[in-house]
């Protein structure tokens, strides 16, 4: 069992440092056209160790986690998908490293290179017109695609259209990015099948009506089949179409959220195409739209004159919705993205979408045939599915959390738990594609040996974690009793 | 199963309101609704002062796993707002329809009997139709 | 195939037991007319070695000039413990905490990091981090709006002298929700934000103040006298400072009788990479009396069911996934891999070796600017202290000399005219503890030569 760590406060010495990472100390005459009323009059207290101490601390901090290297982290909607060594290293090379955002471009054609690669190839596997790389998360892109949609209504004088509709099993982020768009959010309910209710969203289309956020395949793990009417009664209406990129993993290489209909897309790279998740960021929200709002789109862009690559910026896009980031969003994210699509290339892009998806339909027909219930039986899975465990909290008093704990102790991250809300005790499982079968299989036997516990002793399974460097934590304590910032006083 | 008192009258939103001594009313949340939210770590009343209109949000209940805003059941002037949630947020949990109040309000005219309040009968019903 | 593992023996036992004859059966949910035929936008694939050519010659392509630019992003050195740590497979592949029991790794680090912050920038509490320093002011806006409930007018005061990249994200951000961004001027002598310029919004319902600490031209603004006069009316100061000066400046929880209500700021000087432009983080700081305002990620300390200490995410009801349309932001991870490393750089740099570092960038800058002030024609636009940035005005366009400059290897500098027009021909420098007496002399070896040749011609 992992051994808890002392905090890094806790090895300081006072008068101990790392010496050697330090610049020499110019001295204080150096200092002498600082003003004291605006200087700093104690040191602020961070911590005094040795390179060694602090090597050793943070080489056991990471010992505590589980990640993709070390566990299967089947972790629904999150697409923890294997990372590539080559995309990290090549994205880590010196002069990539060095590059100052503001660098002229003379000095910038190598990235700018593969930036501008990169945007092309977005647009080919989203069937989209234009793509943008700045957003920084899945959120961001959220956030710019929905802002797009409204500078389009706005520049066509068309004011009143505020109203963004979701379905109700959505991701917390597409109602909470409508409102920082400043729109009202519509939920509408999805039928008994896990598609949405045509005639609930016939009835909430109107004049008001900005747009529609879907995933697809949706929250729930099963493609919208009727997509095409969707796109016509919300474009009829006059609203546009957004795409939540989260899941397109699931369609890569086989559909395109373009063709579907949609009129704009945030793509997260970090899922799909498999940058780093680091322990929750940097991410990288790329967003790809149709014609009709490419003028929008965030700066700055790459284009190209010849030869040659350029930023595109205000005075190239003057309609655009402006700038997200300081500079040029999660550049480093965007080149491990570029490795890894180039090194897939289109055949691999395919590959993807089809082993995702049979890696999930395997998974789903194995924990079938060993008694869990899918919460979509009569459906095929997409890349992920959803088991719901309500039987097993009726009969056995033991819930999707106690599965979910007890699968640490099996070695197994945790599905995704308690999302989508609309169905009681639900794990949401996504494999994704470079899983082996025999990962799988060991995943059955994990969650048929805990239901067998379950049955058998399931204070086991109610009170585990019991091999994790701590048992479960107290939330509730957590919020009330607040402590956000160690200092030396308290109890510790 | 939660208890609703019979002497309070209810909102469909899970507020209880009950009629004081010098025509103020006392707001709070119900049984049943403390008991959806799960332990409570936060509360935020109204300042005393505050005039609300019925419906309008007028204060956050904050557990672990949700948080919810409480409308105000009638038009009026917040008197007070239950200075001890700050501190224990619990009591919402432990006794929702004694120490846990939320506020303290001075019915705008005619809001206390032009309100659509439910009886303790009714708001039984509207629970058992929640499935709770 | 690339990444997958499969065998053709397990294809065919897969599919078998799913029962179905190949994997397109599994995709006949989607409607024919829908199917992509090919993706010939996309090249065939790469391998391993081949990827690495490709990449090695654009980086190549890109060069290693020597850099005096700052405006925002900062050369300094990196400890090399700092990204063989960050980049481990524990941390590098793991995500967001959801899982508390097994991400406790990355869960201390975060509360070490908000410690770290907290106590850099003087402020009671700190957040896991917001993307980067632009989109953290952004946020810091909409904060005060809802944390300031004596206004209601949503007028952010902001002085020009804040970065103009972060002016423009807040608006793009925030504009939406109607905050209103109104520009303070600045006094063209000094490059500084005059407190008297403020009289003119005595008696205003004003929402917030930013100051941003050392400002955009380097230059450190009298921030106790702006502070206490948005107090004394009831207008909340955000700060906008870098982490590297604060181990000399004064921090922002000091400044005025009160300090400061939010504090943000650009975490990149902090052990992270130029990288042209990210990933960086933004980190946030506020009082406690604000902290459910607070948009992002928040890590706290508890105990478990044994009693033992351990740490998780908490005041989760302000976020998206709870709160949906009435979150505090749609925001939903923080920029966990670099909060690795700045938390890494901050151990091993301590008080004395950030000070140290912000000493030399100082004394390297003030050597910077007499050196280029000695090349006829170039002047320092602003009297008064500065930072680790200088503008210099120069008797002719900019463009044309950074042009020059940057064929010798030499990037001079932030040509400011597009974005300062009044300043004529200015341009921001930057020098770093990274630069030696050799680098200094080089630029200013290359500027003589190139304002020479231009003089000649």
């Amino acid at each position: 069992m992992p051994v808890p760590e002392k905090l890094i406060f806790e090895y300081s010495h006072a008068g101990r440092g790392a010496s050697d990472q330090w610049p020499h100390d110019p001295g204080p005459a150096a200092l002498a056209e600082l003003p004291l009323t605006l200087r700093r009059a104690r040191p602020p207290e961070l911590p005094e160790v040795g390179e060694l101490e602090a090597v050793r601390h943070f080489t056991r901090l990471s010992q505590l986690n589980f990640s993709i290297d070390t566990h299967f982290y089947p972790l629904g909607s999150c697409t923890m998908k294997y990372n590539p060594k080559a995309c990290n290293q090549y994205a880590m090379l010196p002069e990539f490293l060095a590059r100052h955002p503001l660098a002229p471009e003379s000095h910038g054609q190598g990235v700018l290179a593969c930036l501008y690669e990169l945007q092309e190839m977005l647009k080919e596997v989203t069937g989209m017109q234009g793509v943008a790389l700045s957003p920084m998360a899945g959120a961001h892109g959220e956030f710019a695609g929905v802002a797009m949609i409204r500078a389009y209504h706005r520049a066509r004088g068309d004011l009143e259209r505020n109203e963004i509709i979701v379905p109700e099993a959505a991701h917390g982020t597409n109602p909470a990015t409508a409102t920082m768009c400043g729109c009202v959010v519509r939920e509408i309910p999805v039928d008994r099948l896990g598609d949405v209710d045509l005639a609930a969203l016939q009835a909430a289309v109107g004049p008001s009506t900005a747009g529609i956020m879907l995933t697809n395949p949706s929250t729930l793990g099963v493609f919208e089949r009727r997509i095409g009417e969707v796109a016509r009664i919300v474009h009829q209406a006059g609203g546009l179409l957004y795409y939540d990129g989260a899941n397109l993993n699931a369609i890569l290489g086989k559909v395109r959220p373009g063709d579907m209909g949609f009129d704009v897309i945030h793509v997260n790279l970090h899922k799909t195409f498999s940058t780093p998740h680091g322990g929750g960021g940097p991410g990288a929200g790329a967003v790809g739209v149709g014609a009709r709002l490419a003028p929008f789109l965030p700066i700055p862009l790459v284009g190209k004159d010849g030869e040659r690559y350029r930023w595109l910026t205000e005075a190239d896009v003057p309609q655009s919705i402006g700038r997200l980031s300081a500079f040029m969003g999660n550049t480093g994210v965007l080149l491990r993205a570029y490795i890894y699509m180039r090194m897939l290339g289109r055949e691999g892009m395919q590959r993807v979408g089809e082993y995702a998806t049979l890696n999930a339909n395997y998974l789903l027909a194995r924990l079938q045939a060993a008694g869990f219930d899918a919460a979509y039986p009569q459906r095929r899975a997409s890349h992920e599915f959803i088991v719901t465990l309500k039987r097993q909290a009726r009969e056995l008093n033991v819930t999707a959390m106690d599965f979910a704990k007890r699968l640490l102790d099996y070695g197994f991250h945790a599905p995704t738990t308690y999302f989508p809300l609309l169905v009681p005790e639900c794990l949401l499982i996504e494999p994704t594609e470079t899983e082996s079968k025999d990962v799988l299989d060991a995943f059955v036997s994990a969650m048929s040996q805990i239901r067998k516990e379950a049955e058998q002793e399931p204070a086991r399974v109610t009170s585990a974690p019991h091999t994790m460097p701590v048992r479960r934590l107290d939330d509730v304590r957590a919020a009330r009793q607040l402590d956000l910032t160690w200092k030396p006083t308290a109890q510790s | 199963m939660s208890t609703v008192p019979a002497d309070l009258k209810y909102t469909r939103s899970h507020e209880w309101v009950r009629t004081l001594a010098d025509g103020t009313v006392a707001v709070g949340i119900t049984d049943h609704a403390q008991h959806a939210l799960g332990d409570l770590v936060f509360v935020e009343v109204p300042e005393a002062g505050r005039a609300v209109k019925a419906g309008e949000p007028c204060a956050v209940v904050e557990s672990v796993k949700a948080a919810s805003d409480v409308y105000a059941p009638l038009a009026g002037e917040v008197t007070a707002g239950n200075p001890k949630l700050k501190e224990k947020p619990e009591t919402l949990n432990t006794d929702p329809y004694g120490e846990g109040w939320l506020m303290r309000l001075k019915p705008a005219p005619g809001a206390l009997t032009g309100a659509a309040l439910l009886s303790a009968a009714d708001y039984q019903k509207v629970l058992e139709a929640e499935g709770g | 195939m690339a990444f997958i593992p499969h065998t053709e023996a397990d294809v065919a036992a897969m599919l078998a037991t799913i029962g179905v004859a190949g994997i397109e059966d599994l995709f006949d949910e989607i409607p024919a007319d829908l199917r992509v035929k090919s993706l010939a936008g996309v090249p065939p694939e790469l391998n391993e070695m081949q990827i690495g050519r490709l990449m090695t010659e654009r980086a190549r392509a890109d060069g290693a000039p020597l850099a005096f630019i700052g405006a925002g992003a900062y050369e300094h050195h990196i400890p090399a413990a700092v990204w063989a740590i960050s980049t481990r497979g524990e941390f590098y592949s793991a995500y967001t905490p959801y899982q508390a029991e097994a991400s406790q790794g990355t869960l201390q680090l975060i509360y070490e990091f908000q410690t770290m912050i907290a106590r850099l920038t003087g402020m009671e509490v700190a957040n896991a981090s917001m993307y980067d320093g632009a989109s953290a002011t952004a946020e810091a806006a909409l904060m005060a709006v809802r944390a300031n409930r004596k206004s209601k007018s949503a007028r952010i005061l902001v002085p020009t002298t804040l970065h103009p990249h972060y002016r423009r994200v807040a608006v793009t951000t925030a504009a939406n929700q109607g905050l209103k961004f109104e520009e303070l001027p600045y006094c063209t002598a000094e490059g500084v934000t005059p407190s008297a310029s403020l009289a003119r919004y005595d008696g205003q319902d004003i929402t917030a103040l930013v100051i941003q600490q050392p400002n955009f031209f380097g230059r450190l603004e009298d921030v106790d006298a702006l502070t206490d006069w948005a107090h004394a009316r009831a207008i909340l100061v955000i700060a906008v400072v870098n982490p590297t000066s604060l181990a000399l400046l004064k921090p922002p929880g000091e400044w005025g009788t009160r300090g400061a209500d939010i504090a943000v700021g650009e975490g990149q000087p902090l052990g992270v990479p130029l990288c042209s432009g990210g990933p960086y983080f933004g980190f946030m700081t506020t009082r406690m009396e604000y902290v459910r305002q607070m948009p992002g990620r928040i890590v706290g300390r508890t105990l478990d069911t044994a009693g033992r200490a351990g740490f998780a995410l908490t005041l989760q009801a302000r976020e998206q996934h709870i709160r949906r349309a009435k979150a505090t932001s749609n925001i939903c991870t923080n920029q966990g891999l670099l909060v690795t490393a700045a938390t890494i750089y901050m151990s091993l740099m301590g008080a004395r070796g950030l000070a140290r570092t912000a000493a030399a960038a100082h004394a390297r800058t003030r050597e910077l600017v007499a050196g280029l002030t000695r090349v006829p024609g170039v002047h320092l636009a602003f009297s008064g202290p500065y930072f680790h940035e200088a503008v210099l005005q120069l008797d002719r366009p900019v463009a044309p000399v950074l042009k020059s400059l940057s064929n010798r290897g030499i990037l001079g500098g932030l040509d400011l005219s597009g974005y300062f027009p009044e300043l004529g021909d200015a341009l921001l420098v930057c020098a770093t503890e990274t630069k030696t007496s050799a680098d200094i002399d080089r630029y200013r070896a290359g500027l003589s030569e190139v304002m020479q040749a231009a003089r000649a011609a």
